[in-house]
């Protein structure tokens, strides 16, 4: 399996990941690389077995509805790029 | 000062020889003199001071445990309230900390002092140390050699002296391989064993802190204090934490040793072949038997590893986004181009590699083919762990396939990099414990063993391994600076 520029450019607009020009070629290698790599594990035979999601095979515990936490927001705000009126700010999306 | 043990300064600090500031002073002084090292981002010379002043008060009364007025360093991952946390990544620094790990906040409580936060790979992702946004570790062996990675910062603080003690991570490896690199004692426990609240998230089903120290009695009294269930981890543990220093003294006549074949085949350097040889002959005068076993799934490990962390890391690391925290680029056109700017500017490349590769595993039309796959595989590769511990008490294997290596010399092969995880990352699929202990030397740069237990026997490992370290010095080597 083999990818492509187009297809690093692709996948990094999907990770909303800016990258820079003239290294797509070597990630396409790169990554290529780690795809080959990975074929020896899409050979090994694993009909019927159970996806491993957690090493003790646990489940995710639950905790009761509650509140536990104090408000915060103007601690959590302080190291912000942009806030105004307790509001993260970003560009306009809709005009 | 330096080279004493934990319990030998707490002694010290008891009877009066010295006092826990000047103890911090010694190592600040140390830290200073060795700049060239790059081991920590950030010196905490203020509140490391403040928290000494108060750890002497607190001996005064004699309201203390073996760990306050100690000086130690935290993994640059961990959380500290007020203090930058960069995650060894450029996004990360203007971060500053609101609030602490809950690994931080305990060591806080057991009153010991933090020096500072320790350099790593950029979000725990390499083997070398050489993906910091802050620049390469050099390991104080021979500084033109690597640490390892990717709590380099952590191994080599701690085997220059730098640090009495210092806390690691290891998803693949990152805590076994910097120990053995530089010559110390590390330990990653279980899966859950210690809370990974505010310990920043790289692949979140087999991320694992855990201690690095001077020898396996130290990391005893470490993991005390850092094990345990901790409810703001969903992921936590609830089981009962043994005493560790209480089964340390246990003989081993009689003990299983498991050597997989598979770990002792082609592409191991001769010189490590032959320091774990002598190794295991140690083992067996200290009365232990060595059994043959196999884990035929061993060698399809690493692309498993590769498609579970790098698939995890994508999603873990999408909350990047230049928002609400951590980088922004400057005058973004639109919230798309925020994102997207923001994150590239803000992330290294090796990161970026592995964002572009978990996207690519997760997208539309490859999720089977590779996550799914990958978490079937992973109960295989697990369940050839569970058969061959059934038979044995501990596994014993190399931690690397080589000694450190040059600086540079694997940044241009991200494969040949990944490849040389292949004894520490099957351990990480199984959410085992394991062990990275000082074995000898080859061509003068250390050699380590690694200990793999079964799930929660961390004081089986620590017993094992101090028991060695009764017979050996290996452990109480130190570089010339």
């Amino acid at each position: 399996m083999t990818l492509t520029a187009d297809d690093v450019n692709k996948i990094a607009h999907l990770a909303r990941l800016g990258i820079d020009k003239e290294d797509v070629d070597s990630y396409a290698k790169d990554l290529s690389g780690m795809l080959e790599l990975m074929t020896q594990m899409g050979e090994l035979d694993a009909t019927g077995v159970e996806p491993m999601a957690h090493p003790l095979d646990q489940v995710q515990r639950l905790r009761p509805d509650v509140v536990t936490e104090a408000d915060q927001r103007g601690h959590f705000q302080a190291i912000a790029p942009q806030v105004e009126d307790s509001l993260y700010l970003v560009p306009k999306v809709i005009e | 000062m330096h080279k004493k043990t934990i319990n030998q300064l707490a002694q010290g600090l008891r009877s009066g020889d010295f006092t826990s500031v000047e103890l911090t002073q010694h190592f600040l002084q140390r830290i200073r003199q060795y700049p060239e090292l790059n081991a920590y981002i950030t010196i905490t010379e203020d509140s490391a001071l403040q928290a000494a002043g108060a750890a002497d008060q607190r001996l005064a009364t004699g309201d203390t445990g073996l760990l306050t007025g100690i000086p130690i360093a935290h993994k640059d991952i961990f959380c500290t309230l007020g203090v930058k946390t960069s995650c060894g990544s450029k996004i990360l620094d203007n971060f500053i900390a609101p609030y602490n790990a809950t690994v931080v906040e305990k060591f806080k409580l057991a009153g010991a002092v933090t020096l500072g936060k320790v350099n790593m790979d950029e979000f725990a992702m390499g083997s070398s140390n050489e993906t910091s946004f802050y620049g390469p570790v050099r390991n104080p062996w021979d500084t033109q050699t690597v640490p390892g990675g990717s709590s380099g910062g952590s191994a080599a603080a701690v085997a220059a002296g730098l640090a009495v003690a210092a806390t690691g991570t290891d998803t693949g490896g990152s805590i076994r391989q910097p120990a053995a690199f530089c010559g110390i004692t590390g330990l990653k426990p279980t899966y859950g064993r210690v809370s990974r609240y505010g310990m920043i998230a790289y692949a979140s089903s087999l991320d694992q802190g855990g201690p690095m120290t001077r020898s396996a009695e130290d990391a005893a009294i470490l993991l005390q204090t850092m094990a345990g269930f901790d409810p703001k981890d969903s992921t936590s543990a609830d089981v009962a934490v043994p005493d560790y220093l209480a089964s340390l003294d246990q003989p081993l006549a009689g003990l299983k040793i498991g050597l997989p074949k598979e770990f002792f085949a082609e592409g191991l350097d001769n010189g490590i072949a032959s320091v774990l040889q002598t190794a295991l002959a140690e083992y067996q005068k200290l009365g232990a038997e060595l059994v043959d076993i196999s884990m035929p799934n061993l060698n399809v490990a690493i692309p498993t590893y590769y498609v579970i962390a790098c698939a995890e890391s994508s999603a873990n690391l999408s909350r990047y986004d230049g928002v609400r925290f951590g980088h922004r680029c400057e005058n973004p056109a639109d919230l798309t181009d925020l994102y997207t700017r923001s994150r590239g500017e803000g992330f290294g490349k090796e990161v970026k590699r592995r964002i572009l590769m978990g996207t690519y595993a997760l997208s539309a039309g490859y999720y089977d083919a590779y996550y799914l796959k990958a978490q079937k595989v992973r109960r295989l590769i697990s369940d050839d762990f569970q058969k061959a511990l059934a038979q044995v008490d501990v596994i014993m294997s190399p931690v690397a396939p080589t000694t450190a290596f040059g600086i540079g010399a694997k940044m241009d092969d991200p494969i040949a990099m990944y490849l040389a995880d292949i004894y520490t990352i099957a351990i990480n699929l199984a959410g085992l414990p394991a062990m990275s202990i000082p074995a000898g030397f080859s061509g003068g740069m250390p050699v380590g063993l690694q200990l793999i237990g079964k799930h929660f026997a961390e004081d089986r490992l620590l017993n094992i391994a101090h028991q060695y370290q009764q017979v050996t010095d290996w452990h109480q080597q130190t570089p010339k600076l």
